[in-house]
C-alpha cells in the first residue's frame, strides 16, 4: 500500500478501523479531538458507528454497554478524561469485557497544560480506577508504532477479556510521520457467546448472560479477584514487549525511558556514541507488564554504574526500575513536566553529570 | 380449563428482596410481561441500577447488564448504537436517574436514543438506608433531611417527566402509577407502549412510575398507598407527557 503522511491521532483513528473495531464513542480534549474529527466522517464512510458522548463519563460507559455486547468498541482522551473514564475501567475489568482505550497524555495535574507529558505512568499502571485490576498498557513511540499497538490491542484485550490502554503523549497525537498500515486483521473466532448480553436469540441459547462486577458474597468475589489475577500473572509472562538499544556496548549508564522521550534520548545516545561515550537504553514497549527481567539484567551488566529513568513528569516510572534494578546499582530521575521536552542536550549534559 | 395466570416467562422464579409493600415487584411483574406478549425475551437486553434494584438481573430470565450509578442511559447508548437490533430498557430510581444520573437520562433523551426507561419514583432512597432524594416532597423527613427537606435550602423536588418534556426530541413521555389495581392497569399499557415504540424504532422512551417505599417512609405498606395518593401524585401528576404524534419535526421517527 505505501506509506501515507499523516497526522498521529488520524492515524490512531485509522489504525482502530483498520483492526476491525467499527464503534467508537469519545469526548473532545485536546491534544486529541482530531481523533474525533476524524473518525466522525471515516466512520460513516465504512458504515461505522460514530458518537460524540455529553462527557468522558458518559463516554466510558457507552464504551462498556458496547462492549458487554461482545462488540469491538474503543475511545480516545487526554489526563483529566482518563480520569473521568477510571470509575467505567474499574468496572470494564471487573466485568472482564473487552475494550481498548487511547490516553494522549498532556500535563497535570488538574487542567494542568495542553502540552506533553508522561504523567499519568502511575495512573495507567497501578490503576487510576478503585479495586484490584490491571491495564494491557502499551506506549509507543512513533505513529507507525501506535498503529501497530492500537491494532494489536483489540485481539489482546480480547485474549484476555480485559480493557487495553495505549499510553500515547500530545506529541505523537500531534506529529505528522510516515505510516505504512499492516493488514486489515482478520476476525479471529472469539468466545463471546459465552459471556457476551448480545441477545439470547443470535446466541441461539436459552441460557443467558449477565456482565456485573457485584459480587456481594466475600468468598465469590475474593475468587472473582483471583480469576482477575491470573489474567495480569498471564500478561507478565506473555505480553512483555520493550527494545533494548546500544545495549551490547559496555555502558556505564543505563537509561529506562519509553515514548516521546525514548526518542530524544536515543539521539542523546548516538551523539555521545560519537564522543566516545557508551550509555545503553531499555526502551519498554508495554509499561504493564514491565520489562522487569530485561531491566533487572541490563543494570547488573558489570560496566553498568547506574539506572536513569528518563521521563517527562516528576518521576513515576522511576519506582518501577528502582524496585526491578534490586539494587544493583543506583537508580536516579530526570525529567520535565508542563509540556517542556528535554532536548538531546540536556539529556547529554545530564549523562556527562554523573560520569567521572 | 387450563391455566388463566401464570408466572411470565421473562420473570425468574428466584424470591425477591423487596421489602412488604414495595412496587418494584409489581414494576417488574409489568415490563415482563409485556416482554412475553411482545415475544422478544431472546433480543432484550436489561440494564439494572445501582438501588434497591441493583439486584433486579437475578429476577429477570434474559441478558441484563449492570451499570454503575446513573450510567444506564450511557449504556443503553452504546448497546443500542452498536447492535439497534437488540431491545435495550434501563430500570432506574430516583437517585440514579435524578441525582448522579441527571447528566446521562437528559443526553440520551436529547439524542432520542432508541430505548426505553422505567423511571421508579418513590421520592428516597431506598437500598442505603433513606436519604434525602431529588423528589423527597417538601417537609418529608429523611435520614439526610431529619427536619423535612427544606425547600429554602435544597429546592422543590424534581419532576423528571415534565424536565425531560421541555427537550424537543423526546417522544414518549409519560408518567403512571403502580400503587393501585386502577392505576396498575394503565401503567402496563404504557410500558407496552414505550416498548412498541422502540420495536417500530421510532423515538426514545420513558415511563416514570410513582411507587411506594414504606419501609423508609415509615409508614406501613397500606398508610404508603395512602400516603403516595394523598402527597405523591398530586405534585407528580400522571398522564402522557409526550407522544409521537404531538412531537414535531419528525426526526424520531425513522
Amino acid at each position: 500500500m505505501g506509506k501515507i503522511l499523516m497526522k498521529g491521532n488520524e492515524a490512531i483513528g485509522e489504525a482502530g478501523i483498520r483492526a476491525g473495531c467499527l464503534n467508537y464513542f469519545a469526548y473532545p480534549i485536546t491534544p486529541q479531538s482530531e481523533v474525533a474529527e476524524y473518525l466522525s466522517h471515516r466512520m460513516p464512510e465504512v458504515g461505522g458507528v460514530f458518537l460524540q458522548g455529553e462527557s468522558e463519563v458518559a463516554v466510558g460507559y457507552m464504551i462498556f454497554g458496547a462492549a458487554a455486547c461482545g462488540e469491538r468498541v474503543f475511545t480516545t482522551s487526554s489526563s483529566p478524561g482518563i480520569s473521568l473514564m477510571s470509575e467505567a475501567i474499574s468496572y470494564i475489568a471487573g466485568a472482564q469485557c473487552p475494550a481498548v482505550f487511547v490516553n494522549i497524555m498532556r500535563g497535570g495535574p488538574g487542567l494542568g497544560g495542553i502540552l506533553p507529558s508522561q504523567a499519568d505512568y502511575f495512573q495507567a499502571t497501578k490503576g487510576g480506577g478503585h479495586g484490584d485490576y490491571r491495564l494491557l498498557v502499551m506506549a509507543p513511540a512513533s505513529v507507525q508504532e501506535a498503529v501497530e499497538m492500537v491494532m494489536a490491542a483489540f485481539p489482546l484485550a480480547e485474549k484476555y477479556r480485559n480493557p487495553v490502554m495505549i499510553l500515547g503523549d500530545g506529541l505523537i497525537g500531534q506529529m505528522m510521520e510516515p505510516v505504512e498500515f499492516p493488514e486489515h486483521l482478520k476476525s479471529e473466532p472469539s468466545n463471546k457467546d459465552d459471556w457476551a448480553t448480545n441477545g439470547m436469540d443470535t446466541r441461539k441459547s436459552k441460557k443467558r448472560n449477565l456482565v456485573k462486577s457485584l459480587f456481594l458474597d466475600p468468598v465469590k468475589l475474593n475468587e472473582h479477584n483471583l480469576i482477575l489475577k491470573a489474567k495480569y500473572d498471564r500478561m507478565k509472562c506473555e505480553e512483555v514487549r520493550y527494545e533494548p538499544y546500544n545495549a551490547d556496548s559496555d555502558y556505564r549508564i543505563l537509561i529506562v525511558s519509553y515514548g516521546t522521550m525514548s526518542r530524544v534520548c536515543k539521539t542523546a545516545v548516538d551523539n555521545l556514541k560519537a564522543e566516545g561515550i557508551d550509555v545503553g537504553m531499555i526502551r519498554p514497549q508495554t509499561l504493564f507488564p514491565f520489562p522487569e527481567e530485561a531491566v533487572f539484567q541490563a543494570a547488573s551488566k558489570k560496566s553498568c554504574r547506574m539506572a536513569l529513568s528518563i521521563e517527562m513528569s516528576m518521576g513515576q516510572m522511576v519506582e518501577d526500575v528502582e524496585r526491578c534494578v534490586h539494587g544493583k546499582c543506583p537508580v536516579r530521575w530526570y525529567g520535565k513536566c508542563g509540556g517542556e521536552v528535554p532536548t538531546p542536550e540536556e539529556i547529554m549534559d545530564v549523562v556527562r553529570s554523573y560520569l567521572p | 380449563m387450563g391455566k388463566t395466570f401464570k408466572r411470565p416467562e421473562a420473570l425468574s422464579e428466584m424470591d425477591s428482596h423487596y421489602c412488604p409493600g414495595c412496587t418494584h415487584g409489581v414494576a417488574h411483574r409489568l415490563v415482563a410481561e409485556v416482554i412475553d406478549e411482545l415475544g422478544i425475551r431472546g433480543r432484550t437486553v436489561g440494564i439494572a441500577p445501582v438501588g434497591c434494584a441493583v439486584l433486579a438481573y437475578n429476577y429477570f430470565t434474559f441478558d441484563f447488564q449492570e451499570a454503575a450509578h446513573g450510567r444506564a442511559p450511557a449504556m443503553a447508548t452504546g448497546i443500542k448504537r452498536v447492535r439497534p437490533d437488540l431491545v435495550v430498557f434501563t430500570y432506574q430510581g430516583d437517585g440514579d436517574l435524578a441525582s448522579i444520573g441527571m447528566g446521562e437520562i437528559i443526553h440520551a433523551a436529547n439524542r432520542g436514543e432508541k430505548f426505553t426507561t422505567v423511571f421508579i419514583n418513590n421520592a428516597v432512597y431506598g437500598m442505603t438506608g433513606g436519604q434525602m432524594a431529588p423528589t423527597t416532597m417538601p417537609g418529608q423527613r429523611t435520614t439526610t433531611s431529619p427536619f423535612g427537606r427544606d425547600v429554602n435550602d435544597v429546592g422543590m423536588p424534581i419532576k423528571v417527566s415534565e424536565l425531560l418534556s421541555a427537550l424537543n426530541t423526546p417522544a414518549y413521555i409519560t408518567r403512571q402509577s403502580v400503587i393501585k389495581p386502577k392505576y396498575i392497569v394503565k401503567a402496563k399499557k404504557a410500558i407496552k407502549t414505550a416498548f412498541e415504540y422502540q420495536l417500530e424504532r421510532r423515538c426514545f422512551s420513558f415511563v416514570e412510575l410513582v411507587s411506594t417505599c414504606p419501609t423508609n417512609w415509615g409508614l406501613t405498606p397500606v398508610e404508603a398507598v395512602k400516603w403516595a395518593e394523598e402527597t405523591l401524585i398530586p405534585y407528580y401528576s400522571l398522564g402522557d407527557f409526550k407522544t409521537p404524534e404531538q412531537v414535531k419535526g419528525g426526526t424520531d421517527a425513522k
